[in-house]
Formats: C-alpha cells, sequence, structure tokens
C-alpha cells in the first residue's frame, strides 16, 4: 500500500526527515510514536503533499506510483486521507457543502459519477449513524466554532465519507476527553478492513488503548529508531522515549 | 480647467431649460460651485486613490438621444423602471401591479413651473462633496421619483434598471427620489448595465426619504462594463424607528465612485449596510460611506467586503460619525478585503467620530490572502485548487450576506448579483 524509502523533507530550509523509510500493506495499522519535534507532522503532510514540504531525496510509493510530484487533491483522489492535527476552520463554508464537493472532487477524478444530493444524503445519514454523531454538525459553517472533540470526530466523518485506502491520523486523540477518544477510536476500528490501511501518529500509548496497531514504531530525529508489536508502545509508557531513542543508537 | 470640466460645462448649454426659473438658477449655480471647486486630485485624502488623471483628460459629450434596448432579455421582471442611457424607456417599464406607490419620471416634473419635486435641486452640496454631485444638479435631465404611501406594504420588489449602450465618451446624468411614507415598507432593486463596450460616464444621486416607522430595502448591483465610468451618490435620512436596509455589490466599471451617506434622523433609526466590491482587470472600485447618528438609540452596522484581483484596486472609506446627544446609539463597521494577486491594490480606512458618552461602537478592516491552510485541508480532501481558491473566495464575500440572514430581501437581490457572484453552490444543499 505504502512504501517509503528513505525520505529526505525539507521545511523552510530546514531537513526535518532524515532517511525515514516505512513499509505499510494493505489492511494494516501502523502506529508512529515519537517525542515532540521527531518530525511526526511533517511526515503526515509529506504524504499527502502539503506546499512546502520538499523532498530533496527518497521515494515515496503509493500502491507502487511515486506520488512525490501529486497534487494533493490529486493524492486524496488516489485513496489518500490525512486527519489533521488541528482541523481548519473555514467560516462561511456549509459543512455538507464542503462535503458533497470533497467527495464529487474526487469521484470525478476517479471518473466515477457524482452523487446527487439525495445519493449524498443518504450516504451521509448513514455513516452519521455509524459514528452516532447529530446531523446538526452538517448544517454548521466548517469546524467553525466547534469544539476540539467536535473538531477531531469531523475528522472521523469524513474519514468514514471518503472511504480512503489510506488514512493517516495525526494526533487525532490530542485534546480529547475520554468519552471523545473512545468515541474517535471507535469510529476508526469500524473503518478497518482489509484493503484500508492506517498510519496513527501519536504520542501517547493511550489511543492504542483502543486502535490496537499491527506494528509500532518509535521515530527520533527524522526516521524510524525502533519498531515493534504493540507491546513497544506500552515499553515507552513506562520507559520514556529517551531510553528507547538512544538505546537504538 | 480640465478637459473634463470643460466638456460638462460645454454640456450645460444643451440642457432644456426647465419651467422652474428656480431650477434654471439652481443649475447655473451648480455649475459655478464645480468649476470653482475644479476637478479633484490625489492629493485630496477623499480622492487619494482614485484614477483621476485618466478621466480628467478625456471630453465627454451629454448623451442626449434615448436608444432603444438591442436585447431586452437583459431585463428582470416586471414591476419595473428602465432607462437607458440616462433616458426613461416607457417601452420596457411597466409598475402596474404596484400598489399604494406613486412613481413620476424627473423629465416630465422638469418641464412644469411649480412641482414640490423640484426642490430636490435645492440641495446644497459643500464643497468637498462637488463637484460631482454639483454636475449632477446642473446637468441631470431625467430620472425616477418614487413615492410609497403610508402603510403601504409591497413585499415584491420594484427594479429600477439602468443601461448604458453603444455611445462612446458619453455622459448621462440621473437624479432620484424614494420616499417611503410613515409604516410603510418597500423594496428597491437598482441595476447597472452595460449593453456593449461602450465608454460611457454615468452619473447618479439618490435622495432617500424613509419616515418614522417605514422599512425600505434597497439594494444596488453595479455591473457595467471594463470601460464605464459610475459616479453613485445617494442621501439618505432615516426616521424615528425607520430601518433602512441597504446591499451593494459592484464589480463593473473601469473606476467607480460609490458614495453612501446616511443620516440617522430619529431616535431608534437602524441602517444596515452590506457590500461586497470585487475589482477585476484595472478597474477601481472607490467606496465611501458615511453614517452619521443624530439621534439616541440608533443603530448601524456596516458589513463589506473587498476583493481585488489582476491590477486592479477596490477603495474603502467608512466613517462612523456619533452627535452629542446621540446617547444609546450602537455602531459597527467591518471591511475585510481580499488580495488575490500580487498586483492588486487594497486601501481602507475607518474612520469613528464620536461626541456622544454613552455609545457601543466597534470597527475593524483587515487586508489579507486567501488562507493557505485552508486551501491546503481543501485540497487534501480532494478539491483541487483553483476550485479550493473558488470555495474560500466565495465564503469570504458571503460574509457580507450574513445582515440580511433569513430575510426575504436577502432572496430577492440573491437572484440578481453579477455574474462574478452569482454561483450559489454555497447554500445549504438541504435546503
Amino acid at each position: 500500500m505504502l512504501e517509503i524509502k528513505n525520505l529526505h523533507v525539507n521545511v523552510h530550509g530546514k531537513e526535518i526527515l532524515k532517511g525515514f523509510t516505512l513499509s505499510l500493506e494493505a489492511g494494516k495499522v501502523h502506529a508512529i510514536m515519537g517525542p515532540n519535534g521527531a518530525g511526526k507532522s511533517t511526515l503526515g503532510y509529506a504524504i499527502a503533499g502539503r506546499e512546502g514540504y520538499e523532498i530533496t531525496a527518497g521515494q515515496i510509493l503509493f500502491e507502487g506510483q511515486d506520488i512525490a510530484e501529486l497534487e494533493p487533491d490529486q493524492r486524496a483522489a488516489l485513496g489518500i486521507f490525512l486527519a489533521f492535527q488541528y482541523p481548519v476552520e473555514i467560516p462561511g463554508v456549509n459543512n455538507t457543502y464542503f462535503l458533497r464537493t470533497a467527495l464529487n472532487a474526487q469521484r470525478k477524478a476517479r471518473g466515477e459519477d457524482e452523487l446527487d444530493s439525495m445519493a449524498f444524503l443518504k450516504k451521509v445519514r448513514e455513516k452519521l449513524s455509524v459514528l452516532h454523531l447529530k446531523d446538526e454538525l452538517l448544517h454548521r459553517a466548517v469546524n467553525t466554532g466547534f469544539s476540539g472533540g467536535e473538531k477531531k470526530r469531523n475528522e472521523i466523518f469524513q474519514l468514514a465519507l471518503l472511504e480512503p485506502k489510506l488514512a493517516i491520523l495525526d494526533e487525532t486523540d490530542s485534546g480529547l476527553d475520554i468519552d471523545a477518544l473512545k468515541a474517535v477510536a471507535e469510529g476508526v476500528n469500524h473503518m478497518r478492513s482489509a484493503n484500508r490501511s492506517f498510519l496513527v501518529i501519536t504520542h501517547y500509548q493511550r489511543l492504542l488503548d483502543y486502535i490496537t496497531p499491527d506494528v509500532v514504531h518509535v521515530m527520533a530525529d527524522g526516521r524510524i529508531v525502533a519498531s515493534g508489536g504493540p507491546e513497544l508502545a506500552l515499553q515507552l509508557e513506562r520507559e520514556g522515549y529517551a531510553s528507547i531513542a538512544t538505546g537504538a543508537r | 480647467m480640465s478637459t473634463f470640466l470643460q466638456s460638462q460645462t460645454d454640456a450645460l448649454a444643451q440642457v432644456p431649460a426647465s419651467a422652474s426659473k428656480q431650477v434654471n438658477t439652481w443649475r447655473t449655480q451648480a455649475m459655478a460651485q464645480a468649476q470653482q471647486v475644479g476637478f479633484p486630485h490625489n492629493k485630496l485624502e477623499r480622492w487619494k486613490y482614485a484614477p483621476l488623471r485618466a478621466l480628467a483628460g478625456k471630453a465627454y459629450v451629454l448623451g442626449s438621444e434615448p436608444a432603444p434596448i438591442i436585447e431586452a432579455d437583459l431585463l428582470p421582471p416586471a414591476p419595473r423602471v428602465v432607462f437607458v442611457n440616462g433616458r426613461f424607456d416607457a417601452q420596457h417599464s411597466d409598475t402596474h401591479s404596484l400598489q399604494g406607490v406613486t412613481i413620476s419620471q424627473l423629465s416630465d416634473v422638469l418641464q412644469q413651473a411649480d412641482n414640490r419635486h423640484l426642490n430636490l435641486f435645492g440641495r446644497q452640496f459643500s464643497d468637498i462633496e462637488a463637484p460631482f454631485s454639483a454636475l449632477n444638479t446642473a446637468l441631470a435631465q431625467d430620472g425616477i421619483l418614487i413615492e410609497v404611501a403610508e402603510h403601504a406594504q409591497s413585499e415584491t420588489a420594484l427594479h429600477c434598471v439602468f443601461i448604458s449602450q453603444g455611445q462612446t465618451l458619453s455622459s448621462h446624468y440621473s437624479r432620484h427620489l424614494i420616499s417611503c411614507a410613515e409604516h410603510s415598507r418597500f423594496t428597491l432593486i437598482e441595476h447597472h448595465l452595460s449593453n456593449g463596450s461602450d465608454s460611457s460616464m454615468s452619473n447618479h444621486l439618490w435622495h432617500v426619504h424613509v419616515k418614522p416607522n417605514a422599512v425600505l430595502n434597497h439594494a444596488r448591483m453595479q455591473n457595467l462594463n471594463q470601460q464605464a465610468i459610475h459616479f453613485s451618490r445617494t442621501d439618505a435620512v432615516i426616521a424615528g424607528h425607520a430601518h433602512y436596509n441597504r446591499f451593494d455589490c459592484e464589480t463593473g466599471s473601469h473606476f467607480a465612485r460609490h458614495e453612501l451617506s446616511i443620516d440617522l434622523q430619529g431616535e431608534h433609526a437602524q441602517v444596515l449596510s452590506g457590500g461586497v466590491c470585487w475589482a477585476t482587470q484595472s478597474s477601481t472600485l472607490d467606496t465611501r460611506l458615511v453614517s452619521r447618528h443624530q439621534a439616541p438609540n440608533s443603530q448601524c452596522q456596516l458589513l463589506w467586503r473587498g476583493l481585488a484581483n489582476d491590477k486592479a484596486k477596490c477603495n474603502f472609506y467608512g466613517g462612523i460619525h456619533i452627535d452629542q446627544g446621540a446617547d444609546g446609539s450602537n455602531a459597527s463597521l467591518s471591511n475585510k478585503n481580499l488580495l488575490l494577486s500580487p498586483q492588486a491594490q487594497i486601501n481602507t480606512q475607518p474612520a469613528l467620530e464620536i461626541y456622544a458618552d454613552e455609545v457601543k461602537a466597534a470597527h475593524g478592516a483587515t487586508v489579507g490572502q486567501l488562507d493557505q491552510t485552508a486551501l491546503f485541508y481543501l485540497q487534501s480532501r480532494g478539491v483541487p485548487k483553483i476550485q479550493a481558491q473558488q470555495v474560500l473566495t466565495q465564503a469570504f464575500y458571503a460574509q457580507a450576506y450574513t445582515l440580511f440572514e433569513d430575510t426575504p430581501f436577502l432572496a430577492q437581490f440573491k437572484a440578481y448579483l453579477p455574474k462574478l457572484l452569482s454561483d450559489t453552490a454555497m447554500e445549504n444543499p438541504d435546503d
């Protein structure tokens, strides 16, 4: 699904990713953990194609295709989704309109028929009920005036609606209370399938109590310094990043 | 004297004398004032960013011949009044369905020796309001005079359509009145359109009177061609408990100067003024709003959005003046602007002058570019960049509509937005 080979990424002229390598197969959930400044969010942005995240060496292959030159919307149409750490407020853009525009833009890019508003709303209602969300969410402007929890749930709702092949969750657990965390995890678990992969970026082991990863990677200074099973996350929780990051060197 | 002013001075001789000697005297006096004040220049604060030099050097001929409309399908439905090149077009006008409203033509009134409407020409302008307003007094030959009777309530909008077509370097001056008597309610939508690529200059001056407890909804859509020069001034006087709801939308003209001057004369008088100015190509849109609170507990909300692409310029001045004794007044002004190209220019100046003690007044003005994070957010969801820019741009100017959210007025004027703003995709698809 996703092959990242020796990736080097500069942001504002400063090298943040320094030889990052990862292989994520279809249907798997990989967690990326690491201290502040390790380059976790940069990894998410680089895969999603944010402007200013310059790949200086290495490759990102998605289903065998090098996506380095693709625009973010082209990557989205291929099936890459990034749940933002800080979902962006867009005043004046109605959430339903936003979702329909996004979904239909992706369908159009893939050569599929666009959904009319009836079909779209049917799909929306279905996803809302699965995630236990109120449809009041739809009538508001995108993330505008949403609480931290509502914003993160809206990200998961978009994930459910857009049905990507690869979902990157960038600290989706940050700022969530325990109930919201469970709700978000439940949404993600509901989306797990044999042909959908997840890259779960997090600081804390807590989220991984609810979303059980297949592989846990520890990132430090722009690359992976340790990989293991779910037990690695528990070890991190006990011993801290410093010991593992240095132990791996 | 500038070539422009000379040409308009010469034009006075072509204006037929009115049956009213008083009007003729006022015309002569106004022309003398225009000459004495002279053509404005950029050193004057109020004209600082206007492209005056090109205009000063041009000679305009007074448009005199009424021209037939080439494309009648440009027209909104009746009730409507239509003016072509500044002249009333009886054939395309139709106001039969209006109830409780008296409509007369200025050109008819001018043929009378004594008519109360002639006093419109007696309006004295200060030197800083001249010369274009004074030129209007000197040269206006036609216009529409609308009087809404007491308690008359009209739900349908009257469309006033001003078309310029086919005349190069011609000037048209029009003078209008709308007066809403006590407890009346009325909606007026002005349309300024070009039919063709002529380079005409239009100058409109509106007198607006909203009497106690009356409500006037007044929208203005200026979508002239990119050669047009357009001056528009509205002097509005709002009485106690009266509401003036105003929306302006400008996307056309090479240079458009819009002055909206509102006097809140009665207690609890209220004005809501929203506007979108989108300057494109090499045009300049120059807006000057002044709201004067002259009575206690009067309210104004000014919510304007400006956009500039290409090498265009969008200028805005918003003045709120609260007189001594106008305590309890509540005023707010918001002017936000979006620069859509590196060569575009925005100038904005909010100005508050407050002489009363117990008031609420807020103002804010910003100039910025599209939010790059929001743009990436949309793209990351699959929306192509150009479409994402459109979505964000539309969301930006649509803020000006929020002033009239959930009112029939909003739907009435939104149906006639200029093409540049006409996409209604922003609306909730649930509706």
